[in-house]
């Protein structure tokens, strides 16, 4: 197991120093771990108090539409959700096809190539042999959201205070996010390289936090630590680690024996059959020995020297109520729009 | 619900393929079915994408050999491998070329960025190497893990689409226009053409079209091979000795990509074994939600017995969620009511060692 490096202070703004709010979020974490519940949980946090906030997704899952409960997004922002205080969450699946003809049309006057490109499936082709280009085109319009402003252009108000990105899973994140040197290799010069390059500058200024959404489970938390590892090998700021489902203590000792139990059931009028008492003695075990291993692991993510939110495992279905829910405990603990 | 009877399936198929969205334990299902499958007497090998380590190293997965080896502490036959998805598309090239050729092929950037980050070069290496297994006919059984993916229908789909690239007329067109030119029907062609070659050297660079173009020139004879080698193993999987076991969570976006590929295996006449729900929250008790709160509250209003209160509530949550797991997998099997289901009580541990794995597959089997 590779050592996790130690938390890089020059990462970070001087303590003193007016640190520029996070505008762009990414969101990633390993599959399972409910990165898509999270990232929207953290747009509407991020939103609250009046905040605009675009909410993106770019594996064109539709993850955010079924958690939202709106019909599939198309490629335009659409709002989904308000927030306490009047703020607004907007959706946008990114789609690199859509956002490769916005491109060409863009730079180059070429929406009608662009569509030619697209009926003879070039554009599949194009993002086939060059794999880098489809995370340029998607992080592209990315960017793009998070300086985007009214018009007059440069210098009307800015479109959204805040873009969270329901990103890629762990093990690819890193990669995602270095666009540079993922299309170094294949385009070394010309436009690509030179949008590659202004998105690289974004994505690794103060602007950015990546978050890393886990549970506390072995592999999801060796996933992490990889992950971050990575992300800072690749000089990515990392924000939040986000503990997802996490199980909340009670106090039952350890030593609980069958006796006691029999005897507290009788207490609260329950029936004392040797069933019922079993059942409820090996619930106690059971919950101890999860306990110890969440422990275990929350230590193992301490070592990495992070701040850490927690969100409890919800019995409910992750509907928007349970959103707004998430998204309260995650402004408790500073996953707000203020500045950090 | 019809439930699933594994051990009638470890007996019979000669492969079982494994899919289902990331993060459900697909890799530590086809581990525990292959085991147990092997201690019942089939000679069995298990090919695994993305084994975590310690489960890799307690099957003896440390080296990246990109061939099965024996798994020790077995009561049995069982071999394992991980799959190297770039050393097996290595290996087809120095099949099907000479030596001089297949290093110009290696040095190739495009081969190279195509061979480790192609998205669907994983699961047409899988697909390739299930074939490569079952050619080889040492085993009974073959039980296949399949790429974490974010949809488990790329598992079917991707080895078509690497085939169709690399077959590709588009491909061939782009790469060779004058070949084609002199011919008045292509003129026409041929300027809609140069309008795509000119926006792709725009977006892409003339020099990855270049290294496309050599890359092409020195497989020209294997190209038909992929598409006929993926549609092979395709062909394969339809066969009755295949059997499909989708794998999944009681998650919302799980069961709904288990919905998905059961109709897709449907529709594709592919034979679905049945879903596998791991990670099913069981109450050992049953007292039941409202009981329990009722209780705990009554004994707390009272006093005394702290604990049994904790207890009750402790109690209350594992009914709440297991009451939620149920709704989930029962919206499922209202929806596929043919489909078999067999569900996995969520295990306090994680599993990484044999025994772990063994007490998988007897639950698995019970």
């Amino acid at each position: 197991m590779p050592a996790a490096a130690p938390p890089d202070p020059a990462a970070r703004p001087p303590a003193g120093a007016p640190a520029a709010a996070p505008r762009l979020h990414v969101v990633t974490g390993k599959g399972g771990t409910g990165k898509t519940t999270v990232a929207a949980a953290l747009a509407l946090a991020l939103a609250t108090g009046g905040r605009r906030v675009l909410l993106a997704e770019v594996e064109n899952r539709q993850g955010i539409a079924q958690l939202f409960d709106t019909p599939p997004l198309p490629y335009e922002e659409r709002r989904v959700a308000v927030a306490p205080g009047h703020g607004q969450v907007a959706a946008l699946a990114i789609d690199a096809e859509e956002a490769l003809l916005d491109y060409l049309d863009m730079f180059y006057n070429l929406r009608r190539g662009g569509q030619l490109l697209k009926r003879l499936g070039a554009i599949d082709f194009a993002t086939t042999i060059a794999p880098g280009l489809r995370d340029v085109l998607l992080t592209g319009k990315l960017k793009e959201a998070v300086e985007r402003r009214t018009a007059p252009k440069r210098t009307g108000d800015r479109v959204y205070d805040a873009v969270v990105l329901d990103a890629p899973p762990t093990g690819r994140i890193a990669r995602f996010l270095n666009v540079t040197a993922e299309v170094g290799s294949l385009a070394r010069v010309g436009p690509v390289k030179a949008q590659a390059d202004s998105v690289q500058r974004v994505l690794h200024s103060p602007t950015t936090l990546v978050h890393v959404v886990t549970v506390l489970e072995e592999m999801p938390v060796q996933e992490t630590i990889d992950g971050v590892v990575e992300l800072r090998a690749a000089d990515l700021p990392v924000g939040h680690l986000i503990v997802n489902m996490k199980r909340e203590p009670y106090a039952i000792p350890r030593r609980l024996t069958k006796t006691s139990v029999t005897a507290g059931l009788a207490a609260a009028g329950l029936a004392t059959d040797r069933e019922l008492v079993d059942g409820l003695v090996e619930e106690a075990a059971e919950h101890a020995t999860r306990l110890t291993l969440q422990e275990r692991e929350m230590r193992e993510l301490e070592e990495l020297g992070l701040p850490i939110a927690a969100l409890p495992r919800l019995a409910e279905p992750a509907d928007l109520g349970a959103l707004y829910r998430l998204a309260e405990l995650l402004a408790e603990q500073g996953l707000t729009g203020g500045r950090p | 619900m019809t439930s699933l009877d594994i051990d009638p399936l470890l007996a019979d198929a000669k492969v079982i393929v494994c899919c289902g969205s990331g993060g459900v334990g697909k890799t530590t299902t086809a581990a525990a079915l292959a085991l147990h499958a092997a201690e019942r007497g089939r000679r069995t090998v298990v090919l695994t994408i993305d084994p975590a380590r310690r489960l890799a190293q307690s099957m003896g997965l440390v080296e990246l050999g990109n061939h099965p080896s024996r798994v020790p502490g077995v009561a049995g036959e069982l071999d394992a491998m991980m799959l190297d998805m770039k050393r097996t598309f290595d290996e087809i090239v120095l099949a099907h070329s000479d030596p001089g050729r297949a290093e110009q092929i290696f040095a190739n950037p495009f081969y190279q960025s195509l061979s480790s980050s192609f998205a669907g070069t994983q699961e047409y290496m899988a697909m390739e190497k299930l074939g490569q297994l079952a050619a080889q006919r040492r085993w009974d059984l073959i039980v296949v893990d399949t790429p974490p993916t974010r949809s488990a229908l790329d598992f079917l789909d991707a080895p078509e689409k690497l085939g169709r690239f690399l077959d590709g007329r588009l491909l061939r067109m782009l790469l060779a226009p004058a070949k084609a030119g002199g011919k008045a029907y292509l003129k026409v062609m041929n300027a809609g053409l140069s309008v795509v070659t000119r926006a792709m050297t725009k977006i892409i660079g003339a020099q990855v079209l270049t290294d496309v173009q050599q890359f092409v020139g020195s497989l020209e004879t294997m190209f038909g091979g992929f598409r006929e080698r993926a549609d092979a193993t395709y062909r394969m999987l339809a066969t009755p000795g295949t059997a499909f076991l989708v794998v999944a969570a009681p998650e919302p976006a799980a069961l709904r990509e288990a919905s998905f590929f059961t109709e897709r295996l449907a529709a594709e006449g592919m034979p679905l074994a049945g879903v596998v729900v791991n990670r099913v929250h069981r109450p050992a008790a049953r007292l039941g939600v409202a009981r329990a709160v009722n209780a705990a509250e009554d004994l707390a209003e009272v006093g005394g017995h702290p604990t049994i209160v904790e207890l009750l509530r402790l109690h209350a949550e594992q009914t709440r969620l297991a009451d939620r797991d149920e709704a989930l997998v029962e919206r499922f099997t209202r929806a596929h009511p043919d489909v078999p289901i067999r569900q996995l009580p969520a295990f306090a541990h994680d599993v990484h060692d044999l025994d772990g794995l063994r007490s998988i597959g007897l639950e698995l089997t019970r």
